[in-house]
């Protein structure tokens, strides 16, 4: 017997990741401005989904209020953005901004529990909400353009804001892969399969609860700052609306709750149907709810839970395997 | 006098947030799990009774009385249908099915109502304008005092139904432990239907209140759905009279809150909720017994 953590597919797919990468980056250079804004549309929906599988699929903490950190990272933005900092460093301050209001918020948020922490995350949402609608320098209610950023001309400025995306989603992504990876991360899928059974074990499942929950309110804030940089424009109530979550939930629960590939392709599920059904509109989300709670009742381990139990196959090199060692000739 | 008047009125508001959360209550006591499409099923029965209205001319009193039967046969499909495949599935699977139902509920409603704003105001007869002026700063309105002895009916009723029927017996046995109350022959199954029918009815009548109180829309049902949980949650979770008095707190905070500034009414509100749950953090337990 003998562990083994890459395989063929991991490597050849890491590889190609890899590869995927460095032709995205060139993207911009091709392509018109109207597609590169689509393709960090779908950025934006990787990172969240991302971020919020890494809450609910390995801490079990079902959030439904991270777009209390996607209203921070927009607002935040905006605010560091109209204090004179140039606007893609006000950028960066804005992320950590709301990975620095995570933390004090995960002091009290995780002591709860399933509801609580659900609804809960939610109320702290419609507070910070609330308090950004009190901010007239901050548009009150009725929103708020970002006008620093027209001091770039429109192409440069789509492409500038893709590569932000980009890299974005390339650190989240790579930094959940590194925490998978370490030997925090045998201890996260502990929580993920039994978190009653981790502790006992002493995992310390508190702190790296802590851990998930700062990384995803980094990532919602990430995800918030590329949105006002996608639109130029945001309002208290769509920035902060619940529907975030209702997407967020869509691409995890579709995906594959608690797998690493899950997530990324519910995120380009969404986007697929987000550009076949542009209008929107009410049955477009009647379908989208009704997809989610039937995953949810169905296949709690999404379509990428399937893939993975019926071919065995692992694109990315996160879990432990063991295989047969052949006996020796 | 302003803020003696905040208070009474806070009451009165908190008497409906407490109705709406009844169900929520119930159904945290019974299966321990929280229904996040409450709030929409209380507007989806403000519609039905909306309907009823529009078709008939009756009052909406009347035609709540109508519309309840539906709305307890939706409750029994609801359990037989999506929560008793969820319960069995984990804590996480009951939120994340009804987070889904709450999203269909709510497009479903404005596919077949537009998104305007309805209200039942109109067609619940005097009701909805009587009241009296005690003195220049204080008002009692026949609404809120009628919403009020509801509400402690509604309550009252539940505590005497769960201590002195056979019925409410078998449900306070399986809240405590659904494996043993079947050993002695208790229907576990029959027992949650009939909760989570009882759950959406009590729900149904919040949504009468919200129509007659002021105006909803499709949309409408998240807010109820926060407020009727911070309801439950200051009143603490798994206890019916806690719900009721978590209700009216809810409801003083809010209007003391408006003295303060108009927009800081919902907010008190959310304050006195997270206050509540820094306070008592974790500390949820099944106490579903009568006063």
């Amino acid at each position: 017997m003998q562990v083994q953590r890459w395989t063929r597919t991991s490597r050849w797919f890491g590889a190609a990741f890899c590869v995927l990468v460095v032709v995205l980056a060139f993207v911009p250079l091709v392509f018109d401005p109207d597609i590169v804004q689509k393709l960090t549309t779908l950025l934006i929906l990787v990172l969240l989904a991302v971020m919020w599988n890494a809450l609910a699929g390995y801490g079990g903490l079902l959030s439904v209020g991270q777009q209390a950190f996607i209203g921070i990272g927009a607002y935040g933005t905006v605010f560091f953005a109209g204090q004179g900092i140039s606007p893609y460093p006000a950028m960066l301050l804005a992320t950590v901004l709301a990975g620095a209001i995570s933390l004090p918020i995960s002091l009290f948020a995780l002591r709860l529990r399933a509801a609580q922490f659900a609804i809960g995350m939610w109320v702290i949402a419609e507070v910070i909400s609330i308090v950004v609608r009190l901010d007239q320098n901050l548009g009150a209610g009725t929103g708020i353009s970002l006008i620093q950023l027209n001091q770039y001309e429109p192409n440069f400025r789509q492409a500038y804001t893709f590569w932000l995306a980009l890299a974005f989603t390339v650190i989240f992504l790579a930094a959940l892969f590194f925490l998978l990876r370490s030997p925090l991360g045998a201890s996260l899928r502990a929580i993920r399969d039994d978190e009653d059974a981790a502790r006992s074990l002493g995992v310390r499942v508190a702190a790296r609860k802590r851990l998930l929950f700062v990384l995803a309110g980094l990532g919602c804030g990430a995800a918030g700052v590329l949105i006002v940089a996608n639109t130029l424009f945001i309002e208290p109530t769509s920035i902060f609306s619940v529907q975030w979550s209702a997407y967020m939930i869509f691409m995890v629960l579709v995906g594959g709750l608690g797998t690493f590939e899950g997530p990324i392709l519910g995120a380009i599920l969404l986007f697929a149907i987000q550009t076949t059904f542009t209008q929107g509109g009410p049955w477009y989300l009647v379908g989208l709810g009704a997809t989610a709670a039937l995953f949810a009742l169905l296949l709690p381990r999404g379509l990428w839970g399937v893939v993975e139990e019926r071919l065995g196959l692992q694109l990315i090199a996160v879990g432990f395997r063991v295989v047969e060692k052949k006996p020796d000739a | 006098m302003t803020i003696v008047n905040a208070v009474l009125q806070g009451i009165f508001l908190g008497a409906f947030y407490a109705v709406l959360a009844c169900g929520l209550s119930i159904m945290f006591g019974v299966m321990r799990i929280i229904n996040l499409a409450h709030g929409d099923l209380a507007v989806l029965g403000a519609y039905a009774t909306f309907v009823i209205v529009e078709q008939t001319g009756a009052s909406a009193l009347i035609a709540f009385v109508v519309s309840l039967p539906l709305m307890i046969v939706l409750g029994y499909v609801l359990q037989l249908t999506v929560l008793e495949r969820s319960l069995k599935a984990g804590i996480l699977t009951p939120l994340l099915a009804t987070f889904g139902l709450s999203i269909v509920v709510q497009n479903l409603l404005q596919l077949a109502f537009s998104p305007d704003v309805r209200s039942l105001g109109g067609s619940a007869g005097t009701i909805t304008t009587a009241s009296w002026q005690v003195t220049s700063g204080l008002s009692v309105s026949a609404l809120g005092l009628l919403v009020l002895l509801v509400a402690v009916l509604l309550f009252g009723g539940l505590q005497l139904f769960l201590s002195r029927t056979r019925v409410g017996w078998m449900m306070r046995a399986t809240a405590e432990d659904a494996d043993a109350a079947e050993l002695v022959g208790i229907d576990s199954r029959a027992v949650y239907a009939r909760a989570t029918a009882l759950a959406v009815a009590t729900a149904a009548l919040g949504g009468l209140f919200l129509g007659i109180r002021s105006v909803f829309d499709p949309v409408s049902g998240p807010t109820q759905l926060i407020f009727a949980f911070e309801a439950v949650v200051i009143g603490g979770m798994g206890s019916l009279r806690g719900t009721l008095l978590g209700g009216i707190a809810l409801g003083v905070a809010q209007t003391v809150g408006a003295q303060i500034h108009p927009q800081f009414a919902v907010m008190a509100g959310h304050l006195l909720f997270l206050a509540v749950l820094i306070v008592r953090f974790g500390g949820a337990r099944l106490r579903l017994r009568p006063v």
